[in-house]
């Protein structure tokens, strides 16, 4: 194990702190004669405040709650607390508390859950409250021992200084004291002028061990005793596990047991994965998969299709002035209707989850993008009290969204409770991971644009057709029935609004939701949005004859964030100078997450369909940037993932199932593919805004505008693979 | 029962001829760095080295790996002296999530042994894994690093 996995508890310090205070699980507590109790980590050094701790040899140990799956949150995060706290930033190290200890505390470290793009804005004033709180209580422990008023101590790098006298002492000799005082109330946050490390694009914490094969992930997890199960569900969702026939597999090699996971799946144990496959793939099985078996691709595009007629009803999401009028009188109209498909996350490590389960207790190990939500699981498919469970997050090999849900760990203590005291290892083949995923949500949307005889756009109507995330995961945040995110990108105000000002605008969601189950993927419903409203620009902007920067910037007097980063990007592409012979460019922007973003292409076309990238930039203001070297690679990262998706991605459905099993038929982006990304970053300050999805909107419709710059052909389907165009 | 030579040391594994070189090195042999990705040679996350050469371990058997030196991420190191691409790795922080990355460095290794100075066009032709997080402007620019030094 790493020094990432949860702090391990001091157990004599543990003891004395359950009795103190008279609940399950705490971490442990001194009984000091006076003062406050000292809460220590597992090798005895004092918690000053929940969010640090300080080993005597200046150590200092920064928790962190939000989970780290590539996207450099651990780092940025730590940045943040270390900021504040003044400490020596070589030796920073940090680790994560578990869901278990977390509750037990009353959830002292916040939220656990890392979609959305939240983990630093979400967490960036209480972390780094956390870390200036601790620096207080550091420097009053060594003006109490000096006996000089705090006020006339600093603190830099780890040391205190006195500043009249000269005197210097450092956090790790003044830890103990400092761990016994009453935290301040209320501290004062550093003006964004004074940072140092917040901005600085320092290396990330966690990369020596990724480069090595020492990083455990959750699918190297070994435990004394531990077998391995694999996992089949029913691949009609919605379907059950009729029967098996497990005589036919006992004599196999290695296997240990056959069980029955809950109503849908069964599982094979033995002593390795691999025999556990092998066995699992010889498995008679028979299932009763029920009607959504008749659904297919063509059932679900001709549902979704009705949606787009206005006689249908749909909720509204953005309205102003009369949209429908406006364009019946208009003197010039456009219509055009895109659709985006199933994508499937395809995690570099498929879905895995180590439990151990006895009569008192419950353990998993897993990667997860949200520890609370595993660790509700574990209570859940357990049966065993809070007190009784924990969840111990490993490196997961990717998240994108797949690992916010726990399906994967509810699989693994169903298994493991049906063999209690053995550790069993459930890790899912790339096939199960292919077959129930929790897929980006299928949509169609018809648009229209209309124009005044001056070619001025007066009305736009964006009804949108399909499936909603939160009436399948989150159906207590529907509002009236509707869901508020599906209007992501073009939603009237909040942290996806709309950047256009259009006199007449409906934007309305005719909600459709097939058996499929639908996910949060990396960008989630930005994607669709993104590309529908930015392709369809673009063909509104060709219709008035008008380049389509000067005919979007013309909408966008009242959004100068929108324009501001549109601007950044054109003038990065160098929209007003000629491209080489051959390239043809795109542009597009959107908002998600808080932040602004923007992006352009230059691409050339051969063959009518071999599409080659050569440049692709992108802008984003994310208020402020905590370390840019990892904005930098979130949005290049982003993009590869964007424009797999648009290029090969693309899930569909036949007999209920989905029709995709590995990535021969779910291709995603090499190296060769895969133009440099230029990134301007342009933090415009007074607000915190996400990272790691916001630009992988803009990517796609960038290149397709280009592709209609170069060709005169509009694509308004993804993926491109099923319209034979590929990448060159 | 297969005879193995992994990192210069002999492993005799309790497993079936057929089993693929992958399962045997991460569950018998317990060296858990090669990872798998898709089980059928298209991610590469399971690169390792047999005599040198890069392969991907999930689409090889035991039996076709015995005699051979089989070279995993573990053993990519002298000692404690990190390989070269490791060191670049660290230095121009290429992993993000970090799993695809045991397979992109012994990829890589094995082109820059072959071609100590790689072109675009070499490292678009021999470096085909797959990384889902997208680090592949920072592979790219640590292999010209590497190459430039």
């Amino acid at each position: 194990m790493n020094k990432h996995i949860s702090p391990r508890l001091n157990r004599r310090a543990f003891v004395i702190g359950t009795a103190a205070v008279g609940a399950g699980l705490a971490i442990g507590l001194d009984l000091p004669f006076g003062g406050p109790a000292v809460v220590r980590a597992a090798d005895g050094s004092p918690e000053i405040g929940a969010w640090v701790v300080v080993r005597p040899d200046d150590t200092v140990v920064i928790r962190i709650a939000r989970s780290e799956m590539g996207q450099g949150s651990l780092t940025g995060l730590a940045q943040l607390v270390a900021e504040e706290l003044e400490c020596d930033w070589t030796k920073v190290t940090t680790e994560y508390p578990t869901p278990g200890q977390s509750v037990a505390r009353k959830r002292v470290w916040g939220d656990f859950s890392t979609g959305g793009s939240r983990g630093i804005r979400s967490s960036q004033d209480y972390v780094r409250k956390g870390g200036a709180t601790a620096r207080v209580m550091l420097i009053q422990a060594a003006a109490d021992a000096w006996k000089v008023p705090a006020s006339e101590c600093r603190a830099a790098n780890s040391v205190i200084t006195h500043t009249p006298s000269g005197r210097t002492t450092t956090y790790g000799k003044v830890a103990e004291a400092a761990a016994k005082l009453t935290p301040p109330a209320d501290v004062k946050l550093k003006d964004p002028k004074d940072w140092k490390l917040i901005g600085k694009g320092v290396n990330r914490l966690d990369t020596a061990d990724k480069t090595t094969g020492a990083m455990i992930y959750g699918v190297d997890v070994k435990l004394p005793g531990m077998l391995n199960a694999a996992i089949k569900d029913c691949p009609v969702f919605g379907g059950k596990l009729k029967s098996f026939d497990e005589a036919k597999i006992a004599n196999m090699k290695g296997v240990k047991k056959v069980v029955k996971v809950g109503d849908t799946a069964v599982a094979v144990v033995a002593d390795t994965w691999w025999h556990a496959k092998t066995a699992l793939e010889a498995l008679p099985i028979v299932w009763d998969e029920g009607d959504n078996a008749k659904v297919s691709s063509e059932s679900i595009a001709k549902w979704l299709a009705e949606g787009l007629d206005n006689a249908q009803p749909a909720y509204v999401g953005n309205k102003n002035g009369d949209a429908k009028a406006a364009i019946a009188g208009a003197a010039k109209k456009v219509e055009a209707v895109y659709s985006y498909p199933y994508q499937n996350h395809a995690t570099m490590e498929p879905m895995n989850a180590t439990a151990l389960y006895t009569a008192d207790k419950c353990e998993v190990w897993c990667g997860t993008q949200n520890g609370e939500a595993a660790f509700a699981a574990v209570l859940e498919a357990s049966g065993l009290p809070a007190e009784k469970c924990d969840v111990h997050k490993v490196m997961p090999g990717g998240g994108f969204g797949r690992r916010g849900q726990t399906d994967y760990v509810r699989q693994a203590v169903m298994i493991a409770k049906q063999m209690a005291g053995t550790p069993i290892k459930l890790l899912w083949s790339r096939e199960e991971d292919m077959a129930h995923g929790r897929y980006h949500p299928i949509t169609q949307c018809k648009m229209t644009g209309a124009f005044d005889a001056n070619n001025n756009l007066i009305a736009l109507h964006y009804r949108l057709s399909g499936q909603s995330i939160l009436f399948s995961l989150r159906p207590e945040a529907l509002q009236n029935g509707m869901d508020p995110a599906a209007f992501q990108g073009v939603a009237q105000s909040g942290e996806a609004a709309f950047g256009y000002s259009v006199p007449n605008l409906l934007v309305e969601h005719a909600m459709r939701n097939p058996h499929v189950p639908p996910g949060f993927w990396r960008g989630v419903n930005v994607n669709h949005n993104a590309i529908y409203m930015e392709c369809f620009m673009d063909e509104l902007a060709h219709a008035a004859g008008q380049d389509p920067l000067e005919f979007r910037r013309k909408l966008m007097g009242n959004h100068p964030k929108h324009l501001a980063v549109l601007n950044a990007v054109a003038e990065k592409i160098g929209w007003n100078t000629p491209a080489p012979q051959g390239v043809y460019r795109g542009i597009a922007q959107v908002m998600g997450y808080g932040s602004y973003v923007a992006g352009a292409a230059e691409i050339s076309v051969t063959e009518g369909s071999k599409i080659k990238v050569h440049r692709i930039v992108a802008s984003t203001d994310p208020g402020y940037v905590v370390n840019p070297a990892q904005v930098e690679r979130q949005v290049a990262g982003s993009f590869v993932y964007g424009l797999s998706a648009l290029f090969y991605g693309g899930c569909t459905v036949k007999d209920g199932k989905i029709e995709q099993t590995n990535f021969d038929t779910y291709n995603s982006m090499r190296i060769n593919e895969m133009p440099k990304v230029e990134t301007v970053m342009v933090p415009s300050g007074g607000f915190w805004g996400g990272v790691g999805e916001p630009t992988i909107g803009i990517a796609a419709p960038a290149v397709l505008n280009a592709y209609f710059a170069a060709t005169g052909k509009r694509i308004r389907h993804v993926p491109l693979r099923d319209q034979n165009i590929t990448l060159a | 029962m297969a005879n193995l030579t992994i990192n210069g040391k002999p492993f005799t594994l309790d497993v079936e001829p057929d089993t693929p070189l992958l399962w045997a090195i991460r569950e018998n042999a317990g060296l858990t760095g090669t990872k798998y990705g898709c089980g059928i040679a298209q991610c590469g996350a399971c690169t390792v080295h047999l005599d040198g050469v890069a392969m991907r371990s999930c689409g090889i058997s035991v039996s076709e790996a015995e005699g051979k030196q089989i070279t995993t991420i573990e053993g990519l190191a002298s000692g404690k002296t990190l390989h070269k691409v490791q060191e670049a790795w660290i230095a121009q922080d290429v992993p993000q999530c970090g799993y695809c990355q045991s397979g992109m460095i012994m990829a890589v290794a094995a082109l820059l042994n072959e071609k100590p100075k790689p072109t675009d066009a070499d490292i678009d032709e021999a470096i085909t894994n797959i990384c889902r997080c997208g680090t592949f402007q920072q592979v790219r620019e640590a292999i010209h690093t590497i190459a430039s030094a």
